[in-house]
């Protein structure tokens, strides 16, 4: 038993070395900006950068925007094939797999070459419709994962029987659904924003190429142009996905009918 | 399930005729179809179509035949390789660290705070992870000016250089490892305990328990997952993008360099360029998907 | 000199100790079970004797060679478990030959052994499936052709039939009694199940909290339990506590009633409060014959359970149960009903130790 205890060490240690390395890598690199001495001047730079503001402040809002349209897609999707649609669980269950099949770059040349100014729907025509695009684009890149953890949310609670006391009692489908069903998974929904939110806002090959002001195009931009400044912005991203994911896991524990465990 | 779409059965509360309940309840998915349909669907059949027609829109294997282009066949094969190379790393180093934090004999507390890292670090890619190296293996990193105060050993004088091939692998690593980790971990822990007793109990050894009965039933998830691993560094851009620019010639870069500027002078080309990616993938998933519903047979 | 010898087994844990003083002599071909409540030790002394968990004290000897510090893969012990752990990749034929692959055995003498092994559990058409295909029942018998395959020298068996349906459990570990005796093995069986326990068993070994409470015949530990927990784990059993009249004559006051003990009281003191303990078909609602004790109380309850009729009688604090035949021509008492009831002297257990139960 020994024996095998220190080789899971000796492969642990290596793993910790490294996934931990490279970022404290980073953040020492970015605590460089000053000779010789260290500060968070590279910081206090992209923090007051208006460009890291306008950029952040779009990502965000795409991604709530990204969200709403999300949940509102998948929550009735889910809940009518539990409910009513069981055989189309198959083909449903492939479309959710397309966007984690084919790349995210075939997708978005489809796009700029389907919803061109030329087409019958000029989704580029202008900023807002290429906004628009670029939501549904990213609808597509999170859908997977938000419907992987509603339909596992909806799974743990049973959705006939609520379904049919709430019919019992009156409910029309609108209520029910927003009523009933909502609230009692808003766990796995609130999982699939977290994990939406940071997706959307490290994305960067279908906003580059929409060309659209996202913090991933940002954070391309000044990786190549700037030496300290990249560092301070990686930190940065991470801290920001490491919240979103650890809020997650946090939340998975306290969903109903779920045991603590990973995705 | 009990409950079959078609026919008409009782519904909880009457609310009109049978058939118009029926497509109410279709009405319900429809948005979700008709956003598949134009945001998956088409555009991928737009380009697999436009792959295979010329610049006047008739049908044509031109394209298809000038994807061997050196240049091209270049990019797909030092794609394939990366991919491979990632893969291969990430599914073997992904499959001790699962294996060490489940079944190794360390304390609790390890296996989830491994599984919550993996969630993290499967995400984590772009610029960010790019930088990450660059700060800790580039030629004033981290880990390379360690290296040289404390064993005066400088790894760039064995030729290693971290914007390359090796680089990429190395940094792609990143997050297949913790992919890996996240999909071995279930199949891990459907390894049960009683197996190995029993194996050791009727004589067996453990390189006879992991010979006869571990491997083969771990390796269709092994093998399924290596190949997952593959699609996704297949399609992966942000970081090479941000990691080696456009010195390393990856099939990813060379569709955007296309995509912004046509710098293959044919649009088709550049579908078919589409085309052989969505190939690639979708045989990689597909053989993903059949070996892992094989494990799950067995393991019923 | 048993076939299996354990002496002073320990197992201690940071926190606990989940075996202690464990000492047993098992005869060639005798089939012992370890019984009790879950976390007495039963399953880790097994584990122990397999290999899977290594004693902090004591040895563990078969045929005279001490097994203690062999690695589990060494011992040719034989072991059924709870969950069957048949290899799921593998067919029936294989895994029932898994052991004699893995000792180099040559493939002609494999497959003949494997067949002999499948009509020993009477399913030799059954060798080219796979478990996920079997059912429980199935799946547990291959288990134990797999174990014996391999003609260990002891079997070893942990809670086998837990995991199956009720009716199963019975025709399964009679079958596994029949296996058992035709070949003769020795053989431990662990259960926390009494009735598999005295059905099966040659002998029992009762255990709690770490220590062997009791080892005997079934009829021994039935019959004369030596302690209150051995008397209310085997069988049903009404417990009594009452203050001690005379030790010399055996005279115990229970609810104010005298009765008499014919032995058990020798070393109590007068004033002591003690248990006595009466299995429910010693005791009847008749009048005494010749010495008997008697009690006069109030019925309780009446269970009418079809062959067997179980009646509660009150005496104040204490009350006793009491079964009896049905009889179609008598008519159970009524609740309420002031009865007398008898039970010889003979009977009256007195447990050890002070007042339990």
């Amino acid at each position: 038993m020994t024996r095998r205890t220190i080789g899971s060490w000796a492969v642990m240690t290596l793993g910790v070395l490294y996934f931990f390395l490279p970022l404290l890598a980073t953040f020492e690199f970015s605590l460089r900006y000053r000779r010789g001495v260290y500060s968070f001047e590279a910081y206090r730079i992209v923090l007051g950068d208006p460009r890291f503001h306008e950029t952040f402040l779009y990502s965000t809002l795409l991604a709530l925007a990204t969200i709403v349209v999300g949940v509102l897609l998948v929550v009735p999707t889910a809940y009518w094939i539990q409910l009513r649609l069981p055989r189309l669980r198959p083909t449903v269950e492939f479309i959710t797999l397309l966007p984690l099949v084919i790349p995210a770059i075939v997708l978005v040349f489809g796009y700029l070459r389907i919803y061109n100014s030329s087409s019958i729907l000029p989704m580029t025509a202008n900023d807002r419709t290429t906004d628009l695009l670029l939501m549904f684009s990213y609808v597509t890149l999170a859908m997977p994962y938000m419907y992987r953890a509603v339909d596992a949310g909806l799974r743990a609670i049973d959705v006939r029987t609520l379904t049919e006391a709430a019919q019992s009692l009156g409910a029309s489908w609108g209520t029910i659904l927003l009523r009933v069903i909502l609230p009692n998974v808003q766990v796995a929904v609130l999982s699939g924003a977290f994990l939406t939110f940071a997706i959307v806002i490290g994305e960067f090959t279908m906003a580059s190429l929409l060309d659209r002001p996202a913090f991933g195009p940002y954070l391309q931009l000044i990786g190549a142009n700037r030496a300290y400044e990249p560092a301070a912005l990686a930190v940065i991203t991470f801290a920001i996905t490491w919240g979103c994911m650890a809020l997650i896991q946090v939340l998975g524990r306290r969903a109903p009918g779920k045991t603590a465990g990973a995705h | 399930m009990s409950q079959t779409a078609s026919a008409p059965t009782s519904p909880p509360i009457a609310s009109g005729a049978p058939p118009r309940r029926f497509t109410w309840e279709l009405l319900g998915v429809l948005p979700f179809f008709l956003f598949a349909f134009f945001f998956l669907i088409l555009p991928t059949t737009f380009l697999i179509v436009g792959g295979f027609q010329d610049a006047e829109g008739r049908f044509t294997l031109g394209n298809i035949r000038d994807l061997s282009h050196p240049t091209i066949l270049k990019a797909y094969w030092i794609s394939i390789q990366v991919s491979t190379a990632s893969a291969i790393g990430g599914a073997v180093i992904g499959f001790f660290l699962a294996y060490a934090a489940i079944s190794g004999g360390l304390p609790r507390w390890v296996r989830p705070t491994l599984m919550t890292f993996s969630g993290v670090a499967s995400n984590f890619a772009g610029v960010p992870l790019a930088f990450a190296f660059l700060a800790t293996l580039g030629r004033t990193g981290l880990v390379t000016v360690l290296l040289v105060s404390l064993f005066d050993f400088n790894i760039y004088r064995t030729g290693f250089n971290l914007l390359s091939f090796w680089g990429l692998a190395l940094t792609y690593m990143y997050f297949q490892i913790p992919l890996m980790v996240l999909i071995m971990a279930p199949a891990i822990d459907g390894l049960r305990r009683e197996w190995r007793e029993a194996a050791s109990n009727l004589g067996g050894s453990a390189v006879d328990y992991w010979r006869y009965i571990a491997l083969p039933v771990l390796w269709p998830t092994l093998l399924g997952t290596t190949l997952l691993l593959f699609a996704n560094a297949f399609g992966a851009i942000a970081t090479a993008y941000a990691l080696t620019g456009s010195s390393l010639n990856i099939i990813t870069i060379l569709l955007y360099a296309q995509i912004r500027g046509d710098v293959l002078h044919n649009q088709n080309l550049g579908y078919a360029l589409a085309l052989g990616m969505i190939l690639i993938t979708g045989l990689s998933n597909t053989a993903y998907i059949v070996l892992r519903s094989r494990s799950e047979r067995w393991l019923k | 000199m048993g076939l299996l010898e354990i002496s002073g087994l320990q197992k201690k844990f940071a926190l606990s100790t989940a075996v202690e003083h464990f000492e047993l002599d098992v005869a060639r071909g005798e089939f012992v079970s370890f019984l009790g409540p879950s976390g007495c030790g039963k399953t880790t002394t097994l584990r122990m004797i397999a290999g899977f968990e290594t004693p902090s004290a004591g040895a563990i000897r078969i045929d005279g060679v001490d097994i203690t510090r062999r690695p589990p893969n060494r011992r040719n012990v034989g072991m059924v478990f709870q969950s069957y752990a048949l290899f799921p990749n593998m067919t029936v034929a294989d895994n029932v030959g898994f052991g004699l692959k893995v000792a180099k055995k040559p493939s002609a003498e494999i497959g003949p052994r494997v067949q002999e092994m499948l009509e020993l559990i009477k399913l030799p058409a059954l060798g080219s499936r796979y478990p996920y295909q079997l059912s429980g029942g199935q799946q547990q018998r291959v288990a134990l052709a797999r174990a014996l395959a391999i003609q260990p020298k002891v079997l070893l068996l942990d809670e086998p039939l837990s995991a199956l349906d009720a009716k199963i459990r019975v025709s399964l570990r009679n079958e596994i009694r029949a296996i058992q005796r035709k070949l003769g093995i020795t053989t431990i069986y662990v259960t926390h199940d009494q009735e598999e326990a005295l059905s099966l068993s040659d002998r029992i070994v009762v255990m709690r909290d770490g220590r062997v409470e009791q080892i005997g015949t079934p009829f021994e530990i039935y019959n004369f339990p030596r302690t209150g927990f051995v008397a209310s784990f085997v069988g049903t059993l009404s417990i009594l506590r009452g203050q001690v009249v005379d030790p010399g004559r055996g005279a115990i006051a229970i609810d104010g009633q005298e009765i008499l003990a014919s032995e058990g009281l020798a070393g109590a003191r007068a004033g002591e409060v003690r248990s006595v303990a009466l299995r429910p078909e010693i005791v009847s609602l008749h009048e005494p014959a010749g010495s008997g004790n008697r009690m006069r109380g109030t019925v309780e309850d009446v269970d009418f359970l079809g062959s067997i009729v179980r009646i509660r009688v009150r005496f104040g604090e204490n009350a006793v149960s009491l079964d009896t035949f049905n009889n179609p021509n008598a008519t159970p008492p009524q609740p309420g009903q002031a009865v007398t009831v008898s039970f010889p002297r003979e009977a009256v257990l007195v447990l050890e130790g002070p007042a339990t139960g």
